[in-house]
């Protein structure tokens, strides 16, 4: 068993990091992930591991420190929160197109504009659509707890550099801020210059003399050739789709409605589920944890034997869109949502099952 | 043109002269004839053969005319987004310490959208060598103005001349950055003529040296001419740049061994 | 089992690191927590409260609206949780600055004045900890060895000099119980 510690969601994430074998970590202060950087710089992991941490200018200098890392094949992350997320958003995109592999962790907050420094989980649409120009995605993970906070740094650096593409994990203010037990895995030894260099020869490490010279670049300005670029980047959404989807469902065998939501609504909905349940209300829940690739044909299949799905998210209906477009229009779907900072309680959500799916 | 250059006479050993370096991509460059990236471009290949060190350097190119640079430059390189090659170098360098970085950006890139991650990786005093290209417009995008457009100066969104009442002064970022602490070495420089095109070369041979010495940013600033932009034959846009931008960019040294130079060297 | 807990009162009464103790201590005797603290304006200066979940099993919300035990530790959070208390729950307060004391008729409740004897005894610094006493009295949720490491865990080494205080409140805690309405 590895060691046990009560932490809060944000320190998870910076200890995952070092663990993980990060080479490096570039971030800008913001409410309500702070905690990140602030963990790091006080556990000086540039003495643990050797790993980098550097407080940048901005958001935009964070991210595109990032892109010139992970170019040259090292293992970097960076964190932020929904506005500072939002400023990102083309360094994204070049990662995306030029196919970086790194952890950019969004503890999200309420918006829209400077919005507030509560929980959300209004940045759904812009993870996993997209978020900034053209036609890409990232891989995004949704952490329900402290411990998947840790958890899937490891993870989303795996699948990062599996598949050399951007992982955020879209966790919310309140999982970052809370603390929980967690179980902090083994330290995984930070690579070699010269492990990098032979496990990413697509990287641009340094030319030598017997190889072409490397150029990481999103550019193409031959419609032809940024066409074959796109359909690569397509071929490989799709393998992640057909791969890497994870999803959890409690209480689903007998359910006769159904809860779908991801993330911290996802644990107020299984104490819902408890409630309903003691109430007589066969209800049961399932949770995306990979939110892209998304669980659709998993959602359909539990979502077709039901009666009604409500879909409970802390935004005005975003996730919905994607449950929707998986179980079809024979099933009543209805959403429940708070916004702005609000976390619904466990009780209200039993309430909007009642109303809105049971006897609407 | 492939015919003249497959001539096989002119190629006989005995008749070669001068020659590029390899470390140059055997390509056409894709600059305007007249432009001074091919030159810039060459002294730095130059620069590198002569260290020794292409492959122990990681450049970073910017938005701009040279967003291409990768393709001529035969380096491991990365095509940075507008304004942030500071930041990719900055970040590249603290996990590569042993390899050479650099940046190549123009005026708009460095000093306009990426003035933020320039004065801050020059403050923070990084370990890299910044090639500053300044020809006061915009040339990819066709001639629009520049931070660095001088004063009067026409470009296709100034087209009654720089009103610096409304459009702001220009930027001599250059000076503003020797000011920073972090900073060892900056210098004015230009390559319209093959003596200044030397000096060039010696600075960005400098500049690598001083990565070598972990001292800080060397930062090379390369006041160059337009003529797609300025609307003028190479050999007139050189003329105007002599009589027009050197003036008010004068060339020479502004901080060496992270000391400001007194009194500023004047060439043209 | 699991406990659901709300621990209420002004920010710098130790609201919040009550419940890390708490919560540390339940890890160490290898129990599931959460400790979801309120946050935003209400840190600053007003009042602070902390959700402390202890279970055997694996724990769903962590935020919640009703609570088996309620620690009230000024009016602003009688005011606000003691109808959030479970029918059959318990209400720990400490009267000082209480104004109007609670009136639920279907819950436990006890008074703890742990304002008055933490300074008293010049124990002001430990007077969460004289709190935590009283409600561990009733509630044996974490045992004092796996208290003992949960203090050792939460606090920086340099106040670990500070245990046996931080241990002795405890102590003081049990015996400064007072029963106001017993089920």
């Amino acid at each position: 068993m590895g060691e046990l510690r009560l932490m809060k969601g944000n320190e998870a994430v910076a200890e995952a990091a070092i663990r993980a074998g990060c080479d490096g970590y570039f971030g800008y202060p913001i409410t309500p992930q702070s905690e990140v950087m602030e963990y790091l710089m006080a556990e000086k992991p540039f003495e643990r591991t050797g790993m980098v941490v550097l407080q940048a200018e901005s958001e935009v200098a964070s991210i595109n420190m990032l892109y010139g890392a992970a170019g040259t094949g090292k293992k970097v992350m960076t964190s932020s929160s929904s506005p500072g997320i939002s400023l990102m958003q083309e360094g994204i995109s070049y990662m995306a197109g030029s196919e970086l592999p790194a952890v950019i962790v969004n503890v999200v907050r309420g918006g829209p504009g400077l919005g507030t420094i509560q929980p959300s989980q209004a940045d759904y649409f812009q993870a996993v659509k997209g978020g900034g120009h053209g036609d890409y995605k990232l891989i995004v993970l949704a952490p329900a707890s402290v411990q998947e906070m840790c958890d899937h740094v490891k993870l989303g650096f795996d699948l990062a550099f599996k598949y050399r593409n951007p992982v955020m994990i879209l966790s919310d203010g309140a999982v970052g801020q809370m603390m929980e037990k967690v179980e902090l895995f083994d330290q995984i030894a930070r690579r070699t210059d010269a492990e990098v260099i032979s496990q990413c020869p697509w990287a641009a490490t340094g030319k030598p003399k017997d190889r072409e010279h490397i150029i990481i670049t999103s550019l193409d300005l031959d419609p032809a050739g940024q066409e074959r670029v796109n359909l690569k980047l397509q071929a490989k959404y799709k393998k992640i789709q057909e791969n890497e989807i994870l999803f959890e469902e409690i209480q689903c065998e007998d359910a006769e409605y159904l809860y779908v939501a991801f993330g911290l609504s996802a644990r107020i909905c299984q104490k819902a589920t408890d409630l309903a349940r003691a109430k007589g209300i066969r209800v049961g829940l399932f949770r995306p944890i990979t939110l892209f690739p998304f669980p659709a044909p998993q959602i359909a299949s539990v979502g077709n034997r039901v009666k009604g799905i409500l879909v409970v998210e802390m935004n005005a209906g975003q996730m919905i869109e994607d449950v929707k477009l998986s179980v079809g229009c024979n099933v009543k779907i209805e959403h429940y949502g708070r916004f702005g900072g609000i976390i619904p309680s466990p009780e209200e959500v039993v309430r909007a099952l009642e109303q809105k799916i049971i006897g609407g | 043109m492939e015919e003249l250059f497959a001539k096989p006479e002119i190629r006989k050993p005995e008749n070669i002269v001068y020659k590029k370096t390899d470390l140059m991509v055997d390509r056409p460059l894709s600059y305007c004839p007249g432009c001074g990236h091919g030159t810039v471009h060459r002294m730095l290949m130059e620069v590198l053969e002569e260290m020794d060190i292409q492959g122990n350097t990681i450049g970073v190119s910017p938005v701009g005319c040279s967003v291409l640079a990768y393709d001529f430059l035969n380096i491991d390189m990365l095509g940075a987004a507008h304004g942030r090659a500071p930041a990719l170098a900055t970040a590249i360098k603290r996990l590569w310490p042993y390899r050479f970085v650099f940046t190549y950006q123009g005026d708009g890139d460095l000093a306009a959208i990426g003035t933020a991650e320039t004065i801050h990786a020059c403050n923070r005093g990084e370990n890299i060598t910044i090639i500053f290209i300044n020809n006061g417009i915009y040339g990819m995008t066709g001639g629009q103005m520049a931070p660095t457009t001088l004063p009067g100066m026409r470009t296709s969104t100034s087209p009654y001349g720089r009103d610096v009442q409304t459009m702001g002064h220009p930027l001599k970022i250059t000076e503003l950055i020797a000011h920073l602490p972090g900073v060892e070495y900056v210098t004015r420089q230009s390559v319209h003529t093959p003596v200044n095109a030397r000096r060039t070369k010696k600075a960005i041979r400098k500049a690598f040296e001083i990565q070598k010495e972990k001292k800080g940013v060397g930062f090379i600033e390369v006041v160059s001419n337009c003529n797609s932009g300025w609307k003028m034959t190479p050999v007139q846009a050189n003329k105007w740049m002599e009589e027009n931008m050197f003036p008010f960019y004068p060339l020479g040294d502004i901080k060496v061994d992270g000391k400001l130079v007194e009194k500023k060297e004047t060439v043209s | 089992m699991t406990e659901e807990i709300i621990i209420a009162g002004f920010g710098g009464q130790g609201v919040l690191s009550m419940g890390k103790i708490l919560a540390y201590s339940g890890v160490m005797q290898n129990k599931e927590v959460s400790w979801m603290p309120s946050y935003g304006p209400e840190m600053r200066g007003g009042t602070a409260n902390v959700t402390v979940i202890i279970s055997d099993e694996r724990i769903s919300s962590p935020s919640l609206n009703t609570f088996d035990s309620a620690i009230i530790l000024n009016q602003q959070s009688m005011d606000k949780f003691e109808k959030t208390v479970k029918p059959g729950g318990l209400l720990i307060y400490d009267p000082n600055g209480i104004t109007r004391h609670p009136v639920r008729k279907d819950i436990n409740i006890y008074s703890i004045e742990a304002a008055d004897e933490a300074s008293k005894l010049g124990l002001s610094k430990v007077f969460n900890m004289i709190v935590l006493g009283g409600f561990l009295k009733l509630k044996p949720l974490v045992a004092s060895e796996f208290l003992h490491k949960g203090l050792l865990k939460s606090l920086p080494a340099r106040h670990h000099a500070l245990i046996p205080e931080n241990e002795k409140a405890v102590e003081i805690g049990k015996n400064l119980l007072k029963p106001v309405q017993v089920l």
